[in-house]
């Protein structure tokens, strides 16, 4: 468990988290924390329960025990969009956008999201300045804004990264919940995401989960290894680095 | 001008025109039949905020339409009878008067609506669609069962109901009114696609994962889509059953809701007046092949296999091309 400091500051708090299925237990006792300012890495071989471990934290998986604290908050029992609407923001391993709006619409969504007032009948969106400009200045933010009026579907894989990108900041998260967000990036863009996240993490903490390690060494400013759906070690780039552990479980196997 | 809306301006007025036209000719008979498209094209309207916006294939709407078919049967018979429909706990008599047998229409379909939403809902695809079948279904076996308002014979309306100001009994003059009902919820549809909620539920038929990411319940969105379009073929079921003067379990039959999924599917599914243009050519061709051959469902068939596996976006994407989601 977490010392006392770390309990008030901390963002996120996962406390002996468990996830089976059958016999397999996918989540087993996971216990990790995301505190303000910082990117924490989740990483681990393949099959190791990352997808299941953020599964829950979204909230589309209901664990069997364990508690999920956001912002000092049980956060177990709440749908998605709660936990959206709490200040969850995300990308998807797939990226996941509305595949016939426009970059624009689809980020007015989720200043629509953000503001919570989705039973509005009447009114157009196209002339609702609140949501335009804010999608706009988003969509700036993420270097996307010459694209505005491109159907989403006709956008490339990594414009449709950023785009996701642009959702989540729509929705002002408290934190970000990143999945493989190199992936297929190719190393021009990966390299340029790299120093977007690194701007990014004083405005939002982040915790993300990355199978490229060049990334996740320059960026995370702790990193916690998932074998089996255990945790096997959880400290800085150093100390992961140096943990014979995680050298024999992981890291080994990439040489 | 967009070209859609210059089709729809087309299609609205030439619906109107179209009885004018044929008093004009003498042949009052196809001013019943301009009404019967005006009140079927408001079926599909509604239908089409369910399927066409939001991506709920309801196989079950004759339920709405047969309802609101119902409660306009019901209250004028009672009307008529002058017998209350209720004593206790308050006395609550029938009415012939169009204006609030469409509110009852509008308000028990909602809540219908609000039930089987909340049921079937919770699934999606084959499943979705089995289920507000089933529904569908046993509101049916359930009118047929119901002997105090006809079962199976289904009950007559003995004087078109009225409306204040108007001689229903007029048909250019119901035709009018019908008219102006399938107007009003094209622009209600219209309003509500371009609108928050609109946004949020063709994001529920696109990608719902997305759309709970984005802090929104799709269900929530889902629910309330469901109980507006069925609030709009309940009351294109009140209009029928007035244009008929009579409502049967018929109404109710899964026929119907096929029918009106042919509507929405032959104009151009989720097109704002793909009903309209639906409901037209499926008249046209009930009328002109029905009085070729007693087989003309046939060819009906064919025409949608046509449109289905090769004009997917209907009559509308044929016109006006493709959607134009800005």
């Amino acid at each position: 468990m977490a010392d006392a400091a770390h309990n008030d500051t901390a963002i996120l708090e996962l406390n002996q988290l468990q996830k089976s299925f059958g016999a397999l237990k996918a989540t087993d006792d996971v216990t990790l924390d995301v505190r303000p300012g910082e990117i924490h890495a989740l990483i681990g071989p393949n099959g190791a329960g990352k997808s299941t471990l953020i599964h829950q934290i979204a909230g589309s998986l209901m664990p069997d025990a364990g508690s999920i604290q956001f912002l000092g908050e049980e956060m177990r029992s709440m749908s998605v969009a709660q936990r959206a609407r709490k200040g969850l923001g995300r990308t998807f391993q797939v990226s996941s956008v509305a595949p016939e709006f426009s970059a624009l619409r689809n980020v007015m969504l989720s200043v629509q999201g953000m503001q919570g007032s989705s039973f509005r009948f009447f009114k157009p969106v196209m002339r609702d300045r609140s949501l335009i400009d804010q999608a706009h200045g988003r969509l700036r933010e993420v270097g996307l804004e010459d694209r505005a009026n491109v159907i989403a579907a006709e956008l490339s894989h990594g414009e449709r990264r950023q785009l996701e990108m642009a959702m989540a900041l729509a929705l002002q998260p408290k934190l970000l919940l990143l999945d493989e967000p190199m992936a297929g990036m190719g190393p021009e863009g990966s390299k340029q995401l790299t120093g977007y996240l690194d701007t990014l993490r004083h405005q939002v903490p982040i915790l993300l989960v990355e199978h490229d390690m060049e990334a996740v060494f320059s960026l995370a400013d702790r990193i916690t290894v998932l074998v089996y759906g255990r945790v096997i070690a959880t400290g800085s780039v150093a100390d992961i680095r140096a943990n014979r552990d995680v050298r024999e479980a992981y890291l080994g196997e990439e040489d | 001008m967009k070209r859609e809306t210059i089709i729809n301006w087309v299609l609205g007025l030439g619906l109107l025109a179209f009885p004018f036209a044929a008093l004009y000719l003498d042949e009052p008979f196809y001013v019943t039949l301009a009404t019967r498209v005006a009140i079927l094209a408001l079926a599909g309207v509604g239908l089409n905020i369910a399927l066409g916006l939001g991506g709920m294939v309801s196989f079950g709407h004759a339920a709405f339409f047969g309802i609101g078919g119902y409660v306009a049967g019901i209250l004028s018979q009672h009307a008529f009878n002058d017998e209350p429909l209720f004593t206790w706990p308050l006395l609550i008599s029938g009415t012939s008067d169009m204006p609030v047998i469409w509110l009852v229409a509008i308000v028990i379909c909602a809540l219908v609506a609000v039930f089987i939403g909340l049921i079937t809902l919770r699934t999606s695809g084959v499943y979705f669609i089995m289920i507000t079948l089933a529904f569908a279904q046993m509101i049916y076996y359930f009118a047929i069962s119901w002997p105090s308002y006809g079962g199976e014979d289904g009950l007559s309306i003995y004087v078109r109901n009225g409306f204040p100001g108007l001689n229903t009994l007029d048909p250019l003059q119901f035709f009018l009114i019908c008219c102006a009902a399938l107007m009003v919820c094209l622009l209600l549809s219209a309003r509500l696609r371009d609108s928050r909620f609109g946004a949020a539920l063709q994001v529920a038929r696109q990608n719902d994962v997305r759309l709970a990411a984005t802090g929104i319940a799709p269900l929530n969105i889902r629910l309330v889509a469901f109980i507006i379009s069925a609030a709009m073929t309940g009351l294109a079921g009140a209009l029928f059953a007035d244009l008929n003067r009579f409502v049967s379990p018929s109404m109710l039959s899964w026929q119907v809701s096929g029918e009106i999924m042919i509507f929405v599917i032959l104009g151009g599914v989720g097109r704002l007046f793909g009903p309209l243009a639906g409901a037209a050519l499926f008249i046209v061709l009930e009328f002109y092949l029905g009085g070729v051959t007693e087989h003309w469902q046939f060819f009906l068939g064919l025409i949608l296999l046509g449109v289905v596996l090769f004009v997917r976006g209907g009559l509308l994407g044929v016109l006006a091309g493709r959607r134009d989601h800005g």
